[in-house]
């Protein structure tokens, strides 16, 4: 077996037996990364000296010995992260992000170069990035998803071992699940947001891209945790992830959204997620249609408070400190076309439209109005988890579609997401895992929510359903 | 047609903490340009905001001290606008629940106490300093994200004079509260001011100019001045005043319009997603009520009452905290319950010698049992003239001796035994016979030149109480 295609937790443990070297590792997954990834494109900025692989830490920590591979929007220390814009052009942060620094404590090491994204985390294919689309590797002619469709890539097709993304509304969900890798969304502020460059600052976070669910719990232990930088971090114990690989969910309670299982939707996703409930409670789970009744609003009130948010928090690439600056007499001039010249197409839609939300007149109307039908979306859930232990439902309307399928009509695009919103309005944890394919051979996702801080119960239930199905062993044919 | 002015005044004070309000970097005053800053300051991506918890208790602390009501739930404000000494291109401020609001201050204006309503006082972070050059502009970013308390009052002040004592003592109290040094020249208060005029009597608002640029209380007063009498000409023409900003020029007296386009005043407000809101508990803000201190007012009436001091002197020595609590001690030390040589002391000779070392009084290294002591060698003792106790008091501040060392050292004992000063007398009246005789046909002043001359040849050590006195008696006797 090829050192590359194997998780986490098996090469660690063949490390620790000294059967490999890190350098067998690095060395096995460059030469992985030059052939592959011409194709699948998952890499950014790739230059052919930066492909030779060594390991760049020292440390002995739990990671040691492990590559990480890092999305463009997570800061890392003299290394380009650029958000996939060509507004970033050449920006080199001075500074680690707080997870950054995290996982170098615990002994990995971290790529250099970053995985594609769609600019600013904008989008659902990764078609939105300076740099082109990344290619789904399994099926070249498909999206991977978005906006973390680099990473998930990646690991997919084993040019990564684990990576980072961030998701805001399902940017790290719903390409796992086009991918058919392991996403994990946690709790809003059960990872630091410092170091992440921000699209919606009360929706992001950081989360991770793995083979299996025990990977996804071991860097979930080292990603984890308050952070004084950051005041939207909580401070509650970290529990040790692993300790919920129990493999058993005798009596586990699942609710079943009945506004997730419409009329016209797709019927394979359909058929292949309900053939997973049903093993779920061959395993011992107890299902149950449960109501979500505000799901309709979801995805518009994510697009008025989201855009809000990332048009605040994108009025400051303007020229003056890094990145790229037009050059021009007038101040204003400069900013104008540093802007319009930097920004593609979705950014200035989004920015447009969040300025359009917080304006004078439409403020009440729109942004104020979305704050608090989101207060009715988290109470949806809050209401559920009340009586169930989770939720399951498809992670994605569709499988992965085709490049260039939906970029005409943006509404279309957005609607890919009606799944994986909720969670990032309502701030819980949710996890997407693989549990089939259509007949096509493209991977369907599982999603499995909790209540905050409920990640233990996500991972148990995701752990469980893994181990008694192996979808997660299935690789693509690149 | 009469005119009365109506003006409102919004002061910025920074407040004194050690370091910025969302971060950790220094606040301290002159160092090189763009030392003082980091990422979160800086506002580059990914970094976010964290309280500094000083600041916001200093800032209640103001808001309690100008018997405002404290906002218990504390909330901050994303301010958007463009600008390049804003980094993140939005400001962090408080908009619809400022920290404190409906206090007020009472001045003293022409023997009666008029109150002055304050609006609001709110906290917020400082942008840089941007420097014009020919071609360029540079920016310091040090003073970026320096904590800002903005008091706003309400428009009840009726004259430039009124504004001039709220702004003395608005400073007086921030500086007894020992939150800011409140000093216009290092920028650490800075005033706008709001004016119009209208009918008197009538109770409608005219339009109003804000003026900028005023660097002194008196460019406040001379620039109301100005821009009353220029309204009022105007109106007077017929014509009308435009809602504007205008600069005030120190060297021509006058007001200008800004020559920049007027920016749109859409600030798209909405709440900083980066800082949670919290709640300060009734017992936190009663700890800080506690550490005010008896303010200005309080400390005047109190100097007056206790230690019979006038009007005019306990002002002056409560217009600065430091100075009071110099004073009481000393008030105190003093047995006697007449405490007005000691006032005089401190007002006239000590504050002299301060002025012209450009420190306060509360500065000079003269110890209580010292001063004191001098003060009982010049009045009680009259071991030296007032002229010589003065010139102690110099040396006491410059070496921090004991007077009667600094006495004998400088041989300036005065002489009032008779014995000793007979000589003397006798040698100027025989020197002088022109003076005895304008004396003795009737001109008193002659007399004080034969003092004069006395005091002359005994190097200025002769008690000229004394001396007086025998010459009267040998010129009668005579």
């Amino acid at each position: 077996m090829e050192l590359y295609s194997l998780t986490a937790h098996q090469l660690t443990d063949k490390l620790h037996k000294k059967e490999i070297s890190s350098t067998d590792l690095f060395s096995a997954l460059g030469k992985r990364i030059s052939e592959k990834d011409s194709r699948v494109r998952a890499y950014v900025r790739r230059n052919d000296a930066q492909l030779d692989l060594k390991p760049t830490n020292q440390n002995n920590g739990p990671l040691a010995g492990i590559p990480v591979s890092i999305k463009d929007n997570i800061c890392t220390e003299g290394i380009n992260t650029e958000c996939c814009s060509k507004i970033l052009e050449g920006f080199k942060p001075p500074y680690d992000a707080t997870v950054i620094r995290k996982l170098k404590d615990a002994g990995a090491s971290i790529l250099e170069t970053k995985t594609n994204m769609d600019e600013f985390a904008f989008g659902s294919s990764t078609e939105n990035s300076c740099f082109g689309p990344t290619h789904n590797p399994w099926d070249l002619e498909c999206v991977p998803g978005g906006s973390s469709g680099g990473s998930a890539a990646a690991v997919a097709s084993d040019e990564a071992i684990w990576a980072l993304g961030s998701d805001t509304g399902g940017s790290i969900r719903q390409p796992a699940a086009f991918c058919g890798v392991v996403g994990l969304k946690p709790t809003y502020g059960r990872v630091s947001r410092y170091g992440l460059i921000a699209f919606a600052s009360s929706l992001d976070q950081i989360g991770t891209f793995t083979k299996d669910v025990r990977d996804c719990a071991i860097l979930m232990n080292a990603v984890s945790g308050h952070d004084p930088m950051d005041s939207t971090s909580v401070d509650t114990v970290v529990p040790d992830y692993t300790g919920s690989l129990l493999n058993e969910v005798e009596g586990i309670k699942i609710g079943i959204p009945k506004e997730y299982f419409v009329e016209g939707m797709n019927k394979e996703v359909k058929a292949i997620v309900e053939e997973a409930i049903v093993k779920l409670e061959r395993l011992g789970a107890r299902a149950k249609e449960v109501s979500l009744p505000h799901t309709q609003y979801a995805v518009p009130v994510y697009y008025i408070i989201g855009t809000a948010e990332a048009s605040s928090n994108l009025a400051r690439f303007d020229g003056v400190q890094y990145g790229l600056r037009v050059k021009d007499k007038r101040m204003i001039d400069m900013y104008k076309k540093t802007r319009g010249e930097g920004f593609g197409q979705e950014a200035k839609r989004r920015i447009l439209l969040g300025t359009f939300t917080l304006s004078q007149g439409y403020y009440d109307a729109y942004y104020l109005r979305a704050l608090k039908v989101r207060t009715l979306i988290k109470k949806d859930f809050d209401d559920v988890f009340k009586d169930f232990d989770c939720i399951v439902t498809p992670t994605s309307p569709t499988p992965a579609f085709k490049i260039g399928e939906k970029t005409e009509n943006p509404l279309d695009m957005y609607l890919s997401d009606i799944y994986t919103i909720s969670a990032n309005l309502a701030g819980i944890p949710a996890i997407s895992i693989p549990c089939g394919f259509t007949k096509s051979g493209l991977p369907v996702g599982l999603q499995i929510l909790a209540k905050p801080f409920g990640e233990e119960t996500i991972l148990k239930i995701a752990y469980a359903y893994e181990q008694a199905t192996k979808w997660h062993l299935h690789k693509p044919e690149i | 047609m009469q005119y009365e002015p109506v003006i409102g005044l919004e002061v910025h004070v920074q407040l004194k903490t050690k370091t910025k309000v969302f971060c950790g970097c220094s606040t301290a005053f002159g160092n090189e340009p763009n030392t003082q800053v980091c990422p979160v300051c800086l506002g580059f991506p990914g970094s976010l905001p964290v309280l500094n918890r000083m600041a916001l208790e200093y800032s209640v602390k103001v808001g309690l001290a100008l018997n405002c009501s404290v906002q218990d739930f504390i909330k901050f404000d994303r301010k958007h606008y463009y600008y390049p000494d804003l980094p993140k291109n939005f400001q962090i401020s408080q908009y619809d629940l400022p920290i404190s609001k409906n206090g007020c201050l009472d001045i003293e204006i022409n023997g009666q106490t008029k109150r002055i309503g304050v609006r609001r006082a709110h906290l917020e972070e400082d942008a840089g300093k941007l420097i014009h050059k020919e071609d360029v502009s540079l920016i310091d970013y040090n003073r970026t994200g320096q904590p800002l308390l903005e008091i706003v009052s309400e428009p009840d002040i009726n004259s430039p004079e009124e504004a001039y004592e709220y702004l003395n003592d608005l400073k007086a109290i921030v500086q007894y509260l020992g939150v800011s040094d409140c000093d216009m020249e290092k920028g650490t208060l800075r005033c706008d001011a709001n004016v119009s005029v209208r009918p008197k009597g009538s109770k409608a608002l005219g339009t109003k100019s804000e003026l900028k640029n005023l660097n002194s209380f008196k460019a406040v007063k001379d620039s109301l001045h100005y821009e009353i009498g220029r309204q009022i000409g105007l109106l007077n023409e017929g014509g009308k005043v435009v809602q504007e900003t205008r600069l005030w020029d120190e060297k021509t007296a006058r007001t200008s319009p800004m020559r920049s386009k007027e920016e749109a005043k859409d600030y798209r407000y909405f709440p900083e997603p980066d800082l949670p809101p919290f709640i300060i508990s009734k017992d936190k803000i009663e700890e800080i009520r506690k550490t005010i201190p008896e303010l200005p007012k309080d400390k005047e009436n109190r100097f007056m009452k206790e230690y019979g001091l006038s009007g005019y002197d306990a002002a002056i020595l409560a217009a600065n905290k430091d100075n009071a609590d110099y004073a009481e001690e000393r008030f105190k030390a003093w047995a006697d319950k007449n405490k007005k040589p000691v006032a005089n002391w401190l007002i006239g000779p000590l504050a002299a010698i301060a002025g012209s070392r450009n420190v306060e009084i509360s500065e000079i290294k003269i110890s209580t049992k010292d001063f004191l002591d001098l003060i009982k060698l010049v009045e009680k003792k009259q071991a030296i003239s007032n002229i010589a106790g003065k010139a102690v008091l110099e040396e006491m501040a410059s070496t921090g001796k004991p007077a009667s060392g600094i006495i004998e050292e400088k041989d300036l004992a005065q002489i009032s035994d008779t014995a000793s000063l007979e000589n003397f007398v006798d040698e100027a009246i025989k020197e002088n016979p022109a003076s005895v005789g304008s004396f003795k046909s009737g001109k008193e002043n002659a007399l004080m030149f034969l003092v004069g001359q006395v005091m002359k040849k005994s190097k200025g050590k002769a008690n000229p109480k004394v001396v007086h006195d025998i010459l009267k008696r040998r010129l009668s006797d005579a």
